[in-house]
């Protein structure tokens, strides 16, 4: 029954979008992680959710639970938002509208995380989709990254064989969501869709929503971040890709 | 100045916190520490074996398929009410991904079935076209959609 070769697939909705998990391998371990990846992205949706009046971000920014009675999971992602923040110059921020909105990390960090509970029980391939926001480890994958402009076509295959993640911004399906943090409008000169491609979901999440804020300003920026590439897509169908820097 | 004798008691605080997440991590490794995992066995997509699956089943494979049929998703509930898939199959090949029930009581429901629909029709064509595992994109809302589909392909075993 529980041969190696053996393969999972989950889907689960939560968090507002629906995440789907492919596991090759790792026989009984790797199914019971699997169900307790699916836990652990249920239990981050009652934590940080945003729309549930009971969840601690919720009651972080009513005033009714303090910072210091926050489950350490709040913690551990305020501080990668402040690192994210940093990093990004502020593009990134989990501050506007006056309380902490860790929402555009939450996500891909969750997913990060989810991957890897499922991988260290011993499959030997594993692949989680949060939304549009991939994490791998293992492999071989192809992933490929939806056409914002032609739908239903990819604009290009990413191909991964171990620890990786792409993660794509834009206004495809939701409309414009991401917001420039120094106006509180929709980016000027927006893309139509931007791909960061580096190890850890929790990164490429963060750095291509900053990046798609930063309208014209992403290519030069992403260009100085080690270790990761990135897609983009035009709004007139022109694309460009950055590679990290040398040395 | 304060900042001093502050610093000792953000140390033992971070101390703290690191080693609430070891716990934190290990608890969560239990299914059957959220809600969310009690009532996984009444959901419509249990963790199903799928026999000889591939994301992508190469546009060759006809042996052994018995001509065209169709494997209806499961029934998802969204906010905006039920949504039902259906895939049509060739040679274990989809070649179409219809609707059997979509919500459209209101203006702003239609809008969305209208527009859902044929993004995922056409991003289940393309992605079995071109052979690939899954597919980055702009955060999807059109939940029910894709439970159903994948409900689908499931029971398809494609």
């Amino acid at each position: 029954m529980a041969e190696t070769g053996a393969r999972l697939r989950r889907v689960e909705q939560t968090m507002g979008t629906v995440f789907s998990f492919d596991v090759h391998g790792g026989g009984q371990r790797a199914a019971a992680a699997l169900e307790g990846a699916v836990a652990w992205l249920c239990h981050v949706d009652e934590v940080f959710s945003t729309y549930r009046p009971e969840s601690q971000i919720s009651r972080l920014a009513a005033g009714t639970l303090a910072m210091t009675a926050c489950s350490p999971e709040v913690w551990e992602v305020l501080q990668l938002c402040e690192a994210a923040e940093r990093r990004s110059g502020g593009w990134f921020s989990a501050g506007y509208a006056g309380g902490f909105d860790p929402t555009g990390l939450v996500k891909g960090w969750a997913v990060e995380r989810a991957a890897a509970m499922v991988h260290s029980a011993g499959a030997e391939a594993v692949c989680v989709n949060g939304g549009g926001d991939v994490q791998v480890r293992g492999g071989p994958w192809r992933i490929g990254v939806n056409h914002p402009l032609r739908k239903g076509e990819l604009a290009t295959v990413v191909h991964a064989d171990g620890e990786l993640a792409v993660a794509t911004s834009g206004p495809a399906e939701r409309g414009c969501h991401i917001l420039d943090p120094r106006t509180g409008r929709p980016p000027a000169a927006a893309l139509a869709s931007l791909t960061v491609i580096c190890r850890s979901l929790t990164d490429a999440d963060a750095n291509a929503t900053a990046a798609y804020a930063m309208g014209a300003r992403a290519r030069t920026w992403l260009e100085t971040l080690p270790s990761t590439r990135s897609f983009a897509i035009a709004t007139d169908g022109s694309t460009w890709s950055t590679s990290p820097p040398r040395g | 100045m304060n900042s001093r004798a502050s610093r000792p008691l953000r140390r033992f605080l971070l101390s703290t916190v690191a080693t609430a997440t070891g716990v934190l991590l290990l608890l969560s490794l239990k299914p059957h520490t959220t809600a969310g995992a009690a009532d996984a066995d009444t959901r419509p997509t249990a963790p199903l074996p799928t026999p000889s699956a591939s994301a992508a089943p190469p546009s060759t494979g006809s042996g052994g398929s018995t001509g065209t049929r169709t494997v209806d998703g499961d029934t998802v509930q969204t906010r905006y009410g039920p949504v039902q898939l259906r895939i049509t199959l060739d040679g274990g090949r989809i070649t179409a991904v219809s609707t059997v029930q979509v919500p459209q009581d209101n203006p702003r429901d239609q809008e969305i079935a209208g527009f859902a629909v044929p993004q995922l029709t056409q991003e289940a064509l393309a992605a079995q076209s071109a052979h690939i595992d899954t597919v980055s994109g702009a955060t999807y809302t059109s939940e029910g959609y894709i439970q159903s589909l994948q409900s689908a392909l499931d029971k398809a075993g494609a």
